[in-house]
Parts: C-alpha cells; sequence; structure tokens
C-alpha cells in the first residue's frame, strides 16, 4: 500500500501533537484530582538550582539534588516503589513553599509530612535521631550511632546518612566530625557548609 | 555565607545507590509521553474529535490501573492501542445506541477542527468513509495506518487471526477506495 489513499490515511487529523499534548495534560490533572497514582513528581526551585520532588499519599518521599538526571530519579521511584508515577506540579506546592520559607530564614522545622519508604530500618534509627536534631544544632557520626543503638557504627552512620532520599527535610547537613570537620554530604560539601551557615552553625565564610 | 553552591565536591555518592529490584514498566509519565500522539491520532481517526477526549482519558486510566502488573519488555504501543481500540468500540456502541447518525459526528469532528485557522484543509468524504465502515474493518484499518501496527499486533488487539485481520483491512480499503472514488 503505497498509494494516495493511504497517504490520505495516514495524514488525516490535524494537529495532533498540540492536542494529544493538551489531553495528556487534562489527563494527568484528573489523575492528580483523583489520586490514581501512587506517585507525583515536580521541579522545585532552591538556591542550589531546580530540585526533584516527588511524594506519596503519604508525604514527601523524596528530594534530589540537580546534579540527578530526572530520568534516573523517575527510574529509582519506578523501581522501588511504583511506577504509578505522573507530573503534578501543584501536588508538591506545599514543598516548594516550605523549602522557600526554609532558605529565606523564616522557616527553622518542616510541617510537611514525609513518607519513610525509601529508608531502610537501620538507616530509619540514624535518620530520625537526626530529624530530631535541632535547627542550628549539630551532633557527631558517633553521637548518631550511639543513639541508634550502634555505639561503634560510626562509619554505618555516615552510610546511612549519605543514603538520606529527603536531604534538607531531613537534616542530615546537621551530623559533622567530633573533631569539627564537616564530614561529607551526598549533596556536596559546599552544600553542606552553606545549610549549616544559613541555620548559624558555623560562621560565615569570608 | 556566600553563593549558593551547585557544584558537588563529595566522597559519598552524590545521590542514594537504590538496589534494583524489579523489572517492570517505565515511569507512567514517560510512557504517556511516548504514546500520547498515536493514541490521540488513532482515537480522533477511530471515533471523531468530539469523542476523542473521554476516549483517550478512559484508555489511559485503564492503563494506569492495569500499569504496575506489566513487564518491562511488553510492548507498551500495541497494548495502549488495544485498550484504546475497546474504548473507541465502546463509544461506537454507545453512539449506535444513540441513534445518532454518522454522518453527524463526522460534521462536528471536522469542524472541531476547522476552528483552528492552522487546520489544513482534510477529505470529509475519506473521513466519513471511514466512519461508516464495519467495526473491524475500521478498527483495522485505523490500527494499520493511523497507529501503525503491523498486523501481528493488530490481530492481536483486535481479537483475530492475522490472516483474518490481512482479509479486513483489504475489505475495508476497498470500500474506502470505491468511496472516494465514487
Amino acid at each position: 500500500m503505497n498509494d494516495s489513499l493511504a497517504h490520505a490515511l495516514r495524514t488525516m487529523p490535524g494537529e495532533t501533537p498540540k492536542q494529544a499534548a493538551a489531553a495528556a495534560r487534562r489527563l494527568t490533572e484528573r489523575i492528580v484530582a483523583e489520586r490514581l497514582a501512587d506517585i507525583d513528581y515536580a521541579p522545585v526551585e532552591s538556591p542550589f538550582g531546580t530540585l526533584h520532588a516527588a511524594s506519596t499519599r503519604r508525604g514527601l518521599v523524596r528530594l534530589a539534588f540537580p546534579e540527578e538526571p530526572l530520568d534516573e530519579f523517575l527510574e529509582r521511584l519506578a523501581r522501588k516503589l511504583s511506577p504509578r508515577i505522573v507530573a503534578a506540579p501543584a501536588a508538591l506546592d506545599p514543598v516548594q513553599r516550605e523549602l522557600d520559607e526554609y532558605f529565606s530564614g523564616r522557616r527553622r522545622t518542616f510541617d510537611l509530612a514525609l513518607d519513610w519508604a525509601l529508608i531502610t530500618p537501620f538507616a530509619r534509627r540514624v535518620l530520625s535521631n537526626t530529624a530530631a536534631i535541632p535547627y542550628g544544632g549539630h551532633l557527631s557520626y558517633a553521637e548518631v550511632a550511639a543513639e541508634a543503638g550502634s555505639p561503634r557504627g560510626a562509619r554505618a552512620a555516615g552510610n546511612a546518612l549519605g543514603s538520606n532520599p529527603i536531604p534538607i527535610v531531613i537534616p542530615c547537613h546537621r551530623v559533622l566530625h567530633s573533631g569539627g570537620g564537616l564530614g561529607g554530604y551526598g549533596g556536596g560539601l559546599d552544600r553542606k557548609q552553606y545549610l549549616l551557615e544559613l541555620e548559624g552553625a558555623l560562621p560565615p565564610r569570608l | 555565607m556566600g553563593s549558593p553552591p551547585t557544584t558537588t565536591t563529595s566522597r559519598f555518592p552524590p545521590h542514594p545507590r537504590f538496589i534494583h529490584v524489579s523489572n517492570g514498566p517505565p515511569p507512567f509519565q514517560r510512557f504517556l509521553d511516548a504514546h500520547r500522539e498515536d493514541v490521540w491520532r488513532f482515537l480522533v481517526a477511530s471515533v471523531g474529535r468530539e469523542d476523542a477526549e473521554d476516549c483517550f482519558q478512559e484508555t489511559f486510566i485503564s492503563a494506569l490501573r492495569a500499569y504496575p502488573r506489566l513487564r518491562a519488555s511488553s510492548n507498551l504501543k500495541a497494548w495502549v492501542l488495544t485498550i484504546a481500540h475497546r474504548k473507541a468500540l465502546d463509544a461506537h456502541r454507545a453512539r449506535a445506541r444513540g441513534a445518532l447518525p454518522v454522518a453527524e459526528i463526522a460534521d462536528v469532528a471536522d469542524g472541531a477542527d476547522r476552528s483552528s485557522s492552522a487546520a489544513p484543509p482534510r477529505d470529509e468524504s475519506l473521513w466519513h468513509a471511514v466512519h461508516e465502515l464495519p467495526d473491524r474493518q475500521r478498527s483495522v484499518v485505523v490500527l494499520r495506518f493511523l497507529g501503525d501496527l503491523p498486523h501481528r499486533d493488530i490481530a492481536a488487539a483486535i481479537g483475530c487471526s492475522e490472516e483474518a485481520a490481512r482479509r479486513s483491512l483489504h475489505e475495508g480499503l476497498t470500500t474506502l477506495r470505491q468511496e472516494v472514488i465514487a
């Protein structure tokens, strides 16, 4: 079939891309409104650049720094939690609002509901102790490990902190070396330093 | 406080390393992005612009419900067009019950397109003729030329043998050629 009828059939409806994109947008709005997906995601702006945020019905489940490619971010969520993931900017508005307030110094604790589904049991003990460190404060890796019931597990605690799926909101940047060194940070030490300075835990760099 | 750092200098990996646990389908949003145009074209050709919107939503919502049970190796395009095909048949049946003549629906579909100044002129007689084909012939013609599916996938989509799909395609095209030329 390579005649004019075949050609006419293939080209019959006009403006497909624009109409299909609009229909897909209305569809995702409905999916979000009726809560048919398991995970909503959206870009969230920060002083570090555009973060990717994802939430489930329970709450914020993932916050990723800009260098994590969006496709990898989505693939991980699909494999680990559920492939029913849709783009839903409005669903993440509360995350954007609280981060804006935090970065402008107007918010000291986050009120966002969190979903701990991506956190292993040991990391959960470490990170829930970390979540209790107040704004402007800090603990050492050894202290966080001891509180998690693993007194000699400073390195394991470091790994648990490094795997934090919701950085900034779960403040793993507040865990430092006992000697006063910064230690490590999944998002890069410059960012850890920036967050600690923002909170007044470290004197500003000159 | 210095300017916000935007680069990474860490001995830790830049993001959590999750364990690869299953071999499921891609994230739904990616699936929707990849196939929305195929489904839209298929539905506009099958049921007209007016009903395409509802069918499109029903198709992808059915797909979303069944989605976690899919394997990564599934032929996602054939799968979603199979669902769209069923929704299109439902729409045709509902329309038949409502006793609305097909020609009127084709006018509505065409009118919706004409409202946009950028819409290219289209062959209305062909459009009408496609809608007036018997269910199976219409499905096969539309799956072949607007869904761009091979005969094997068309047969699977409408639940017949590959040979029967070929035959229906031939019959449908013969009818269309006569109608359009006549």
